[in-house]
C-alpha cells in the first residue's frame, strides 16, 4: 500500500519537475537563439552560425537610432517612477491610516486599472490625449504609463505603511512636527526599503509595458519596447540579426535593472502586492 | 472629493485625506474620464443611429468573431498557466534554496515582454530553429513543425509570458497560508493530498480567483504576439487588434471605442463568473489563531 503510494508520489513529483524543466530549458534556448543570431555572421538552418561578428550591434545602433530611443526610454521611466511615487505614496498613507466613507470605492478605483485590459482604456485615452494634443509627445507617454504605475505604487506601499507604528507619528506631532516634516523625517526614512522596492518594480514594469506606450507614442517618443515591435513588424527591410541585436540590448537593459531589483525584492512581489508582515505573537 | 470645511461641520475635516487627493484626481482625469468619454463616443457613430457601431460590430464578419478568437486563445492559456502553476507552487511551498532559485529564474520571462518573446520564438520555434533540429534527431519525427504564424505560436507565447506570472502569484498566496494549519492536519493523519483538498484549496480560493482574473487580463489583451507570431488576418485576429485597426488605420475612433467597450464588457463577464465560482468556497482568515 505504502509502496504504491510512494511510487505514485514520485511519478507525480517527476512530472511536475519535468514540466518545469521543459519550460525553463525552452525559454533559455529561446533567449540563446536571439543571442546567437545577434552575434552570427550568417546563420541559415545549421546548428551554429558560420562565423561571429559584432557588426549587427553597430548597425542596429545606427539604423534604429538607439541612442535616441534609449534616452527617451530613460526619460519616460524616470519620470514615471518619480511621479508615481509622488502621488502614490501620500495616497497610500491616507488609505493605510484612515477609515473614511468611500474608502472601498477609492480602493476599487485604484484596483481597476490593473484589472482591465490596457487596450480597453488605452484607446479612449489615446483619443483624449490626441484631442489635448499630448499624444505623440513624451508627456502623453508618461501620463499613459502613470495610469497603471500609480495604483501599483499605492497597492505596494499601503501594507508597508500599515506596519509602521503610528505612535512614532504621534510622538513627532507632540514635538511639533507638521505633516511635511513628519513625512521627511519619520516616514520616508522608515519607508525607504518599501519605496525602493516599489520604484524598482515600477521601473521594470514600465520598461516592459507595451500597449499604452504603443497607443500614445509618436515617432520621437518611442520607448525601446515599441521600437522593437516596429522593427519586428516591418521585418524584411532590415537584417533579422540587427533586430535580434536590438532585442538583446533591450533584454540587457531590463535584466540589469531586474538583477538590481532582486537584491531588494522577493521575486513574488514583482507580480503581487507585498505580503503583510506576520503580526507579532502576543 | 469635497474639501470644504466649515466650523459648523459635525466632525472637523481630516486633512490627512487630502493626501489621497492628487492620486484620486489623476485617476479620475486620466482613467475615469477617458473611459466615460469612450463610452459616450461609442454611441456617436460617424453615420447611423446611436447604436450603429454596436450593430456594425455584431453583424460584420470580421468583427464579432474576434470575441471567440480571443477567448479561444485566452481561456486555454489561462487554464494551462494556472493549472500547471498550482501543483508546482504547492510542491514548492516550503522555503528552500530551490524556491529562491526557481522564482528568480522564472522572473526573467516576465520581464522579457511579449515583443521579445515573439521575436525569439520566430527563430527558435521556426522551421529551421534549434527545436526543429533537436526534433529531427527523434525517430518518429515527420515533417516540419509549424509553431509560428498560427494559433499555436500565440498560445505558446501566452504560456511563456503568463506561466511565470501565475506561478509567482500563486506561490506568494500559498506561502501566505499559515503552515501551522497543515501541520495540525497532518498530526491528525491527513496526507498531503488531503491537506491540499481540505486546507490549502479552500484557503487559496480567493487568491486563485484573483490570479485567474489577472492572468486572464494579460492573455485576453494579447496584441503584439498575435500580430507577430500569429496569423493576424485569420485565426488569431484578436479583439484588441480589431480595436487598434479601427482607431489607427481607419481613424474611426467611435467604432474603436465601441470595440474597446465590448472588450471590457466581455472581460467583466469572465471576472464576474470567476468571482461567482469563488463565492461557492469557504470565506475566512488564512492564518491560524486562537480567537
Amino acid at each position: 500500500m505504502s509502496g504504491a503510494k510512494s511510487w505514485l508520489d514520485r511519478a507525480w513529483s517527476g512530472l511536475l519537475w519535468g514540466t518545469m524543466a521543459v519550460f525553463v530549458v525552452n525559454v533559455a534556448m529561446l533567449i540563446a537563439t536571439v543571442a546567437t543570431n545577434s552575434l552570427a555572421h550568417r546563420w541559415l538552418g545549421t546548428w551554429l552560425p558560420d562565423g561571429w561578428t559584432l557588426n549587427w550591434y553597430l548597425q542596429a545602433w545606427k539604423d534604429y537610432q538607439l541612442s535616441d530611443i534609449l534616452w527617451v526610454t530613460m526619460e519616460v521611466v524616470l519620470a514615471v517612477v518619480l511621479l508615481s511615487l509622488l502621488i502614490g505614496v501620500p495616497a497610500a498613507y491616507a488609505l493605510a491610516r484612515r477609515d473614511f466613507p468611500g474608502k472601498r470605492a477609492l480602493m476599487l478605483l485604484f484596483l481597476l486599472p490593473l484589472m482591465v485590459p490596457p487596450m480597453t482604456y488605452g484607446i479612449p485615452l489615446a483619443t483624449v490625449l490626441y484631442k489635448a494634443q499630448l499624444a505623440g509627445t513624451i508627456w502623453g507617454v508618461i501620463l499613459a504609463n502613470l495610469i497603471p504605475a500609480a495604483p501599483f505604487v499605492i497597492l505596494v506601499m499601503t501594507p508597508f505603511i500599515e506596519q509602521i507604528d503610528p505612535n512614532l507619528e504621534s510622538a513627532a506631532r507632540v514635538f511639533g512636527a507638521g505633516t511635511a516634516r513628519m513625512f521627511t523625517s519619520i516616514l520616508v526614512p522608515l519607508l525607504a526599503p518599501g519605496i525602493l522596492a516599489a520604484s524598482l518594480l515600477v521601473l521594470v514594469r514600465t520598461i516592459a509595458l507595451f500597449e499604452l506606450t504603443f497607443l500614445t507614442a509618436g515617432p520621437d517618443s518611442q520607448t525601446l519596447v515599441v521600437a522593437l515591435y516596429y522593427a519586428v513588424f516591418a521585418a524584411g527591410v532590415r537584417a533579422p540579426q540587427s533586430i535580434d541585436a536590438m532585442a538583446m540590448i533591450y533584454m540587457v537593459v531590463t535584466l540589469v535593472w531586474l538583477l538590481i531589483a532582486l537584491r531588494f525584492v522577493n521575486p513574488t512581489q514583482l507580480v503581487s502586492r507585498v505580503k503583510e508582515h506576520p503580526r507579532a505573537v502576543a | 472629493m469635497n474639501t470644504r470645511t466649515s466650523p459648523l461641520a459635525r466632525a472637523p475635516f481630516d486633512r490627512t485625506l487630502l493626501l489621497a487627493a492628487p492620486a484620486t484626481l489623476f485617476m479620475v482625469a486620466l482613467f475615469i474620464y477617458p473611459f466615460l468619454y469612450g463610452l459616450w463616443l461609442s454611441f456617436e457613430p460617424a453615420k447611423g443611429g446611436w447604436l450603429a457601431n454596436y450593430h456594425k460590430f455584431f453583424t460584420a464578419d470580421n468583427l464579432w468573431p474576434t470575441i471567440w478568437t480571443t477567448l479561444r486563445l485566452a481561456l486555454p492559456a489561462t487554464l494551462i498557466n494556472v493549472g500547471i502553476a498550482l501543483p508546482i507552487a504547492f510542491r514548492m511551498r516550503v522555503k528552500s534554496r530551490y524556491q529562491r532559485l526557481i522564482t528568480t529564474v522564472l522572473v526573467v520571462p516576465i520581464t522579457l515582454g511579449t515583443v521579445l518573446i515573439a521575436d525569439g520564438m520566430l527563430t527558435y520555434f521556426g522551421p529551421k530553429g534549434w527545436l526543429a533540429h533537436v526534433l529531427e534527431l527523434l525517430p518518429f519525427y515527420e515533417g516540419p513543425i509549424r509553431l509560428t504564424h498560427n494559433y499555436w505560436g500565440v498560445l505558446i507565447s501566452l504560456v511563456i509570458s503568463g506561466f511565470p506570472f501565475a506561478f509567482l502569484l500563486i506561490l506568494s498566496y500559498i506561502t501566505g497560508i499559515d503552515p501551522v494549519l497543515a501541520r495540525a492536519a497532518s498530526t491528525l493523519g491527513a496526507s498531503p493530498t488531503a491537506q491540499f483538498r481540505h486546507i490549502y484549496l479552500p484557503l487559496l480560493a480567493p487568491g486563485l480567483a484573483m490570479c485567474f482574473c489577472l492572468a486572464f487580463v494579460q492573455a485576453y489583451s494579447v496584441f503584439p504576439s498575435a500580430v507577430l507570431l500569429g496569423a493576424p488576418a485569420g485565426p488569431t485576429r484578436v479583439i484588441s487588434l480589431a480595436a487598434y485597426e479601427a482607431a489607427f488605420e481607419q481613424y474611426d475612433y467611435s467604432l474603436a471605442s465601441a470595440i474597446a467597450m465590448i472588450m471590457g464588457f466581455v472581460q467583466l463577464i469572465i471576472v464576474a463568473i470567476v468571482l461567482g465560482l469563488r463565492g461557492l468556497f469557504y470565506r475566512g482568515p488564512v492564518v491560524g489563531g486562537k480567537g
